[in-house]
Formats: structure tokens, sequence, C-alpha cells
């Protein structure tokens, strides 16, 4: 498996979407290698034919009737947002201007 | 009057409810101000709620001077961890990314108890979105164990073992997702319960680790725990996991005894990692539960020791996946950024704390290509592991008991610097997360070693609920414990 380099942790921490200081990304090198260390005892398993446990209760699909209920109004669910425009969730600019 | 309120229990003061020897506003105030006497020291609390719990209080006097109580337990307050969300009461999950949130609906657990007539004490203080096993990731402040300040009442839902522990209430709600009831009640001296997963509905309640997050209850006894899991288990349209069946009695057959059980003592969790007063104390409660006519017989898990790993790859996956949805957009901490990329990067890099971002790299990096089959899917697959172990040990016992933590409350600051040592703290838990068993941690006294509480863990299957509180009240009344003066913290 090899252990986690300073690479690897600036790639992960840019997938989770954490902007980390210098310091906290050699501190997590460091504290992930190690709690991998332990991890990688499972490495050491025989587990051909097993099969992977997403869930312990065998529940699939459960349907419900498609009724109209009533649902969270507009103005509830926008309470919380940091910044709000005409009703809707306001955010920075995603697209670069063209040209 | 007031100490007899405070350390009745929730039973017996329904009783006194009853006959009107009391009424709900005068119980719901003896507790406000006991929380209110303790908070300062023990940093229990990140919500007060007086006066929504006598409002309540009055309400409930209303129904039953009228003759038409809500139930049994109407008018007896209750807290709740703040991982439950509370309909305009302040909701954080110990973060400082939810500071300021206001949930617009409240948890089905919440909804089940008020219904049920149970006024809101306050929201209880955690480690930052149950992450934790001491309580000191809260992003607000510290929780301490009422039995010795100087330690930690252990985590994640640390505020609920100790505001219990010190009668700021008759009981109160947890989350437990590796331990995280369990371990507390073991460290606070209280029955703590981790129900069959899908047994309790999770709507509401801050995902962590959507596979393994199952709510339940504190309390001093385990009638009243069992009374307060009654009160809120059972099927919820609003969580697809939740079992569809109407949840067994819990209360029926609670004193049936323990005559003819068969438990099983796992090998493996008696070994040397344990505080040898925890060992004494569990290994008299062992002949305790053979005095009341149960057989005991050693059973083995062999793949015990595989289950930290397997828990703390597969909680942190599902964490990291949780937690993307604190982007600094519909709810909670947005710190400016020039697009949404570096606004979403900053929010959450200043919101979380340390261990929280731990653990969402860990996760992040256990799913990413690459990785992928190595972690996560071998995780997964020890889950089956550990699950099919558990089933054939079920084949031959009907319960399983070790202890529930490898040693008493330890000191502030004494695990901090060292992540994986804080995750050996539920070496003994996890499995019963992962295969979604039921377990019940019950007080076996103080060590010798340091006069702090030491826990008995009951590991029952899938929904063997009303078996798991029948021994552990067995267990509990033979003891005598929680009765004595000795299981009140002299705080």
């Amino acid at each position: 498996m090899g252990s986690l380099d300073r690479k690897t942790v600036d790639h992960v921490a840019r997938l989770a979407r954490l902007d980390l200081s210098e310091g906290e990304r050699e501190k997590m090198r460091l504290e992930l290698n190690n709690i991998l260390e332990h991890a990688e005892k499972i490495q050491a398993l025989d587990l051909d034919g097993v099969a992977p446990m997403a869930h312990s209760v065998p529940l699939v699909n459960r349907m419900r009737a498609d009724g109209v209920a009533p649902s969270l109004p507009q103005e509830k669910a926008l309470q919380n947002a940091p910044e709000v425009e005409d009703g809707r969730f306001r955010v920075p600019r995603i697209i670069e201007d063209e040209g | 009057m007031t100490a007899e309120l405070l350390w009745a229990g929730a039973t017996a003061l329904a009783g006194m409810l009853d006959r009107g020897e009391v009424s709900s506003v005068e119980v719901t105030e003896a507790f406000l101000a006991r929380s209110e006497e303790v908070d300062g020291t023990l940093g229990t609390y990140l919500e007060h709620t007086p006066d929504a719990a006598l409002a309540g209080a009055r309400a409930a006097d209303g129904r039953r001077a009228a003759g038409k109580p809500a139930g049994r337990f109407d008018g007896i307050p209750v807290a709740y961890k703040d991982i439950f969300c509370t309909d305009g009461v302040p909701t954080t999950a110990g973060s400082k990314i939810l500071e300021g949130f206001v949930p617009p609906y409240s948890a089905t657990v919440v909804e089940r108890c008020t219904r049920a007539g149970l006024p809101m004490l306050g929201k209880l203080n955690m480690d930052e979105f149950a992450m934790g096993s001491s309580n000191e990731n809260s992003a607000y402040k510290p929780v301490r164990n009422p039995w010795d300040t100087e330690r930690v009442p252990g985590g994640s839902s640390g505020g609920s073992a100790a505001i219990v522990a010190a009668a700021g209430a008759p009981w109160s709600w947890g989350t437990d997702t590796g331990g995280s009831i369990r371990q507390p009640a073991s460290l606070c001296g209280l029955v703590g319960v981790k129900p069959t997963y899908g047994l309790v509905s999770r709507y509401g309640i801050i995902a962590f680790a959507s596979s393994l997050d199952q709510a339940g209850p504190f309390a001093r006894t385990v009638e009243d725990a069992a009374a307060l899991l009654s009160l809120a288990a059972g099927p919820d349209a609003r969580d697809a996991t939740s079992i569809p069946a109407a949840p067994p009695n819990f209360l029926d057959e609670i004193d049936g005894g323990i005559k003819g059980m068969k438990i099983g003592i796992v090998k493996e969790f008696m070994g040397e990692g344990n505080d040898p007063g925890v060992r004494t104390r569990v290994e008299e409660a062992y002949t305790r539960l053979e005095k009341l006519g149960a057989t005991i017989e050693e059973v083995s898990l062999p793949s015990f020791e595989y289950g930290i790993s397997a828990y703390y790859l597969v909680a942190p996956a599902e964490c990291s996946a949780n937690l993307a949805r604190y982007d600094g957009v519909r709810y909670g901490l947005r710190v400016e950024g020039d697009d949404i990329i570096r606004m979403t990067s900053r929010t959450r890099a200043e919101g979380f704390g340390a261990e929280v971002k731990r653990r969402i790299m860990l996760g992040t990096y256990a799913l990413s290509a690459g990785y992928y089959d190595a972690y996560y899917g071998k995780a997964q697959k020890v889950r089956t592991l550990i699950a099919r172990e558990l089933e054939e040990i079920y084949e031959r016992v009907d319960l399983v008991a070790c202890p529930t933590s490898p040693t008493t409350a330890f000191r502030l600051g004494e695990r901090t610097d060292d992540p994986l040592a804080m995750y050996l703290s539920d070496v003994f838990t996890v499995a019963v997360n992962l295969a979604g068993n039921a377990a019940i941690n019950v007080p076996c006294g103080t060590s010798p070693d340091d006069g702090l509480p030491v826990g008995l863990q009951l590991i029952a299957p899938a929904l063997a609920e009303p078996l798991m509180f029948r021994a552990a009240y067995a267990f509990e009344g033979d003891l005598g414990w929680i009765n004595s003066r000795e299981a009140r913290p002299a705080l």
C-alpha cells in the first residue's frame, strides 16, 4: 500500500474541499499514516469470496405511495442560508465569463 | 424533597405524578435548577430551554388534571444530544460550522417524545459531529465527568451521560455510531442502550455514518432506559432504513429473570488491555449472572481484532460523504471566496475541527480511485466476517457479555495527542454497530483501583432487546448498586 506522501495529502484535501494550512497538511500526513498503518492489519486477511456488507438490515428499495404531502415552505427552507436572493440560495460565480 | 425527585428515576416520578404527589412543573423546575447548578462545572449544555420546558410541564399538568395524560410519562422532562434537530431551537452537532443553525423541523425521536408529553430541558454538548470518545472534540467546550471533574465523561454523547449522572435530567437521548452511548454510560455509571439498527428513526438526526448511526437512551435504571426507548422506537416512513415491523414490547417481561439464559463470554475481550479493576468487576458480573441462573459459556470472535480497523475505514468513508453537505450554501458558516470552490474549501477549513477534518481526509482517501478496493472494499468484507461470527455465536448462546470499555474514565488531555489511542477506546463497542446488533451498558459498581464506574456490556442479536433488558434488569436488581448512595457522584 505504501505510505501517504505529501502530494497525496494535497490531492485528497482538494477532493474533500478542505483548504488546509501548511501545518495542518504535514500533521495530517503523519496522523493518517499512523492510522492507516493500523488498518494495514486487514490487508493480511484472506477475504476471497466474502461478500462486502454495506448495511446490516436486509431492506431493499422500500416503496411508498406517490402521494402529495406538505413539504417545507420556501421561506423555511431558506431561513438558514448565508445569502439569499429572490427566493434562492446565492453563491459565488461558478462559470467563468467567456472571452 | 428536591433530592428525592432528582434521584427517583423516571418510572418512580411517573408514579408520583399519577398519584398527584407532585406536579410536572415542580419536577421540571427541580431538574432545571439542578442543571443550572452543575452545568458551569460540567459543561453539559449547549442550549438551555427553560421556557419551553416549563410550558411543556404546565401543559402536561393540565392534561393530567383533565384526566387525559398523553401517556404514562406525560410531564417527565428529557434532554437531547445536540445532534437531534429541534424545530426552532438552535442545533449545532457540537460544530462551529453549524453555529446559529435553527432547524425548520424536529427529529422523529423529538417529535415522538414531545407527543408523549416530555418537556425539553435543553440540548446537550457532544463531540463535534459525534466524532470522539472523550467529548474533548466539542468545538465549544469539553464535558467533565461528575465522578471526577478532571476526567472525561466519554464520548461522543458526553453531555447526555454527564447530565443524567449528575441528576440534572432523569434521562436523555444520545446517538451511538461506534460506542458513543455505551462508552460514556460506562464511564459515568449509567445505563446506555444502542438499539438494533433501524429500530429508532434517524430522521432529523444529523448524519455521521448512516449505516452505523443509531439513537438510544441514557437512564439510571434499565427500566427507565427501556421505557424511554419505547416512546420513540418503531417504523417511520421518513427513514427508509427504519424496520417496518412494530417494535417488540420492552417492558412486559423485563422482570422475567435470567434463569435458563445462555450467555457467552468473549475470550478475546478479557485480555491484557483491560484495567485490572475493570477485569475484577466484570468477572464478578459474570459470576453474578451465573448465580442468577444463567449458563456461562466461553465463545470466540476471532475477527474482533480487525473491528477497529474496519470501523475506522467504514465510518470515515460514510462521514466524508455525509459531511459534503456543509458547503456554505444552504445553512451554517460561509467564508467568502472568489469562486464557489474557494468559498466552499475555506468555509470547511474554518468551520470543521481537527478530528472532523482528519476523518473526512481519511474517508476521502479510502474512497478515492485506486484505494477503494484495498481499504473501503476490504473493510466492508471484514464487516461481513464480524457479523457472521456473531451469528454463529448466537446459535449457541442468547446474549454475549464483555466489558464496555477497557478502562475507567481517563484524564482530560490524556489521549488527545494520539488519535489512534483515542480510537482504541471503542475496541469492545464497534463490532455491535458493524453488525447492526443491539447492546446495553449496565453499571457493575466502581473499580477497586480508582473508585470510578465500570460497565458491563450485554450484546444481543437484532431485535432481541426484550431478552437483553431482562438480563440487564435482573443483574441490576441483584447488584443493587444503582439504588445505593454510592451510585451518586458527590458533585
